[in-house]
């Protein structure tokens, strides 16, 4: 499914955080958002998420404007992984799994077996299926972002938005997140800090303050002066003799 | 398993008290009374029984589940373990919406009282909630969890405020007479109660239930927070409106009819989230059976604790309640 967002301005308090922000996800893409702290990525997401009504402009769901459409029917769409979301609750990881099933269920559909089949697929797809029954307070960091992955896969949406998803993760388990995103065939939304993951986007945008300057594929984006304008670093970009994949070296801040 | 249990104790609330009535003679007046059967009883027990002490045990049933959800569904919504009715100045709010009915003389109607009562849980919780607010954006909030200290805060404010209101009320406008009756009422009191309330009180507890049913997964939802509850389809503005307006309306209704009763909204809905787990499928009807029998148990404590003397049902529940909200608070300070 194709997601597009039409010149999205955000404001609130009088702070203008998203200006004239457009872009076009094809169905499959996977789309790397980059950009310093504060520079609005999250905003964007939100808004893409339907989470946050922009004040002018408007995102499209292939053709259909998400303005018209219900809260539900987005959700059985798209699903939003957050930056950070905790809670106090006693609940298992199980529970919080079975929370992205709420947008097919009603008080006149139940809970059925499909819908425990899909949970535990989703906490295979994150390797936490082992830890199905314990208790949410007692996981570390990085198990509650996998949790949360697995929630949003619940969902079995068309587009995922993922702010951050790797943050807290291990090596391995960071690879072979990006892995499972990249063959999943679902168009994804994906903002990131570390630039050699947004290598493997098929396509990058770079926010900064609340603008996205520039999108291309990462080869073309990613340049020694991209990094210097909006990152402030001196960096080195090399070749990987082996698979003559792109590596970035940053040397020192300005 | 569950009606089996309210049952008993409705049973219960209306065999035990100044005389205890031996469970025989209760069955044998329900049985003349619903099914017009013909068994002899003492025409002063069946007078005890009926007009008093059962519809007394019924409307504690309602009021204990109905406050014990709108606890449940605070907490929930609110996505802070220290929400209820009591604390946040709901029901302080219903109370001076009930005692400015009373004493304006509007018509002294059951539902002219809920009506006033429901205005002023309105009030009340609309306050709380703009102060909240803006003493959360000031702290740097607006999400979530930095709002949360701020809605307490706001709430202890709005149930001083309204209690003033009530105690500026009654000195002002009410007789010494009529000051007396408010005043045990606003401790919490069921000793008036008849049937007349039950006719009120049960559709309100039902209600409540089925509301919080129907919703229990929209609850569940907000476990991660409105914004996570959006994304998983909760459309949460019109949800949030009706659990919370539908709670203050329960609300209302039971302090209309007994008064502010604390804590009951706090402590059952921690209780049972131990027993059952925090998913509302089982969490709600778990509270509200709770709750009921909780203050039927209340109210038998409130009539034989001082012989000869009924305690307002409030200090009982506080005398119980209290200890378990300092459990809650050391608990959750060391689960951090
Ligand atoms: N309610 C608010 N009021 C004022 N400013 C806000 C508000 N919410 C966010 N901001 C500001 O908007 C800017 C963009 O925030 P956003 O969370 O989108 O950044 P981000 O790109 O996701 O950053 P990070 O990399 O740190 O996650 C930040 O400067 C933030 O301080
Ligand atoms: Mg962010």
């Amino acid at each position: 499914m194709r997601l597009t967002a039409e010149s999205i301005d955000w404001t609130i308090q009088g702070h203008r955080l998203l200006k004239e922000v457009s872009l076009s996800v094809a169905d499959g893409e996977t789309f790397g958002l980059i950009g310093p702290n504060g520079s609005g990525k999250t905003t964007l997401l939100r808004v893409l998420a339907g989470l946050r009504k922009p004040k002018n402009g408007r995102v499209l769901l292939d053709r259909v404007p998400m303005s018209g459409m219900r809260q539900r029917d987005i959700a059985q769409v798209i699903a939003f992984v957050e930056q950070q979301a905790e809670t106090l609750d006693r609940i298992e990881v199980h529970e919080a799994v079975a929370l992205g099933r709420t947008p097919f269920l009603s008080p006149l559909r139940p809970w059925s077996e499909d819908d425990d089949a899909i949970v535990s697929q989703a906490l295979v797809d994150v390797d936490m299926l082992h830890l199905a029954n314990r208790l949410w307070h007692t996981l570390s960091g990085g198990e509650r972002q996998r949790v949360h992955i697995a929630r949003a896969l619940a969902q079995q949406p068309n587009i995922l938005l993922l702010d951050e998803p790797t943050n807290h993760l291990d090596i391995r388990h960071q690879l072979s997140i990006m892995h499972l995103v990249r063959q999943l065939s679902l168009t994804v939304v994906i903002a990131l800090h570390d630039l050699n993951q947004a290598m493997e986007c098929d396509r990058i945008g770079i926010m900064e303050a609340g603008r996205l300057v520039d999108v291309g594929p990462p080869r073309d984006v990613l340049t020694t002066d991209r990094l210097y304008r909006t990152f402030g670093v001196h960096a080195d970009i090399l070749d990987d003799p082996i698979d003559q994949s792109r590596i970035m070296r940053f040397r020192s801040a300005i | 398993m569950s009606p089996l249990i309210l049952f008993l104790a409705v049973m219960a609330g209306t065999a035990i008290g100044e005389t205890t009535i031996p469970m025989q003679t209760i069955l044998k007046v329900l049985a003349n009374q619903l099914w017009g059967a013909d068994y002899a009883v003492d025409r002063i027990d069946a007078g005890i029984i009926w007009n008093y002490r059962l519809s007394r045990a019924i409307v504690a049933a309602c009021c204990g589940a109905g406050l014990a959800l709108a606890g449940v569904v605070l907490q929930a919504l609110l996505r802070n373990p220290l929400a209820d009715p009591f604390l946040m100045g709901i029901s302080a709010g219903a109370s001076t919406g009930a005692v400015a009915v009373t004493i304006s003389g509007l018509g002294a109607g059951a539902l002219t009282l809920s009506a006033g009562a429901f205005a002023g849980a309105g009030l009340a919780f609309g306050l709380v909630v703009v102060l909240a607010r803006a003493a959360g954006s000031n702290t740097g909030g607006g999400r979530g969890a930095q709002a949360a200290g701020a809605i307490i805060l706001a709430g202890i404010a709005g149930s001083q405020l309204f209690n003033a209101l009530t105690a500026f009320i009654i000195t002002k406008s009410a007789s010494a007479e009529q000051a007396r009756g408010i005043m045990f009422w606003l401790m919490g009191n069921l000793s008036g109660v008849r049937w007349d309330d039950v006719v009120l009180g049960l559709p309100a507890a039902l209600g409540g239930v089925l509301i919080c049913l129907w919703h229990r997964r929209a609850l569940d939802a907000f476990t991660f927070g409105a914004d996570s509850a959006a994304s998983m389809g909760i459309a949460v503005r019109p949800v949030r409106g009706i659990l919370i307006g539908g709670m203050a309306l329960v609300t209302a209704v039971m302090v209309s009819m007994v008064g502010a009763i604390g804590f009951v909204g706090l402590v059952i809905p921690h209780a049972m989230r131990f027993l059952v787990g925090s998913r509302h499928t089982r969490l709600v009807p778990a509270s509200a059976l709770a709750g009921a029998v909780f203050l039927i148990g209340s109210d038998i404590l409130s009539r034989i604790m001082v012989p000869g003397q009924v305690l307002p049902i409030g200090v009982v529940t506080a005398l119980i309640g209290a200890p378990a909200f300092a459990l809650i608070l050391v608990r959750r300070t060391r689960a951090r």
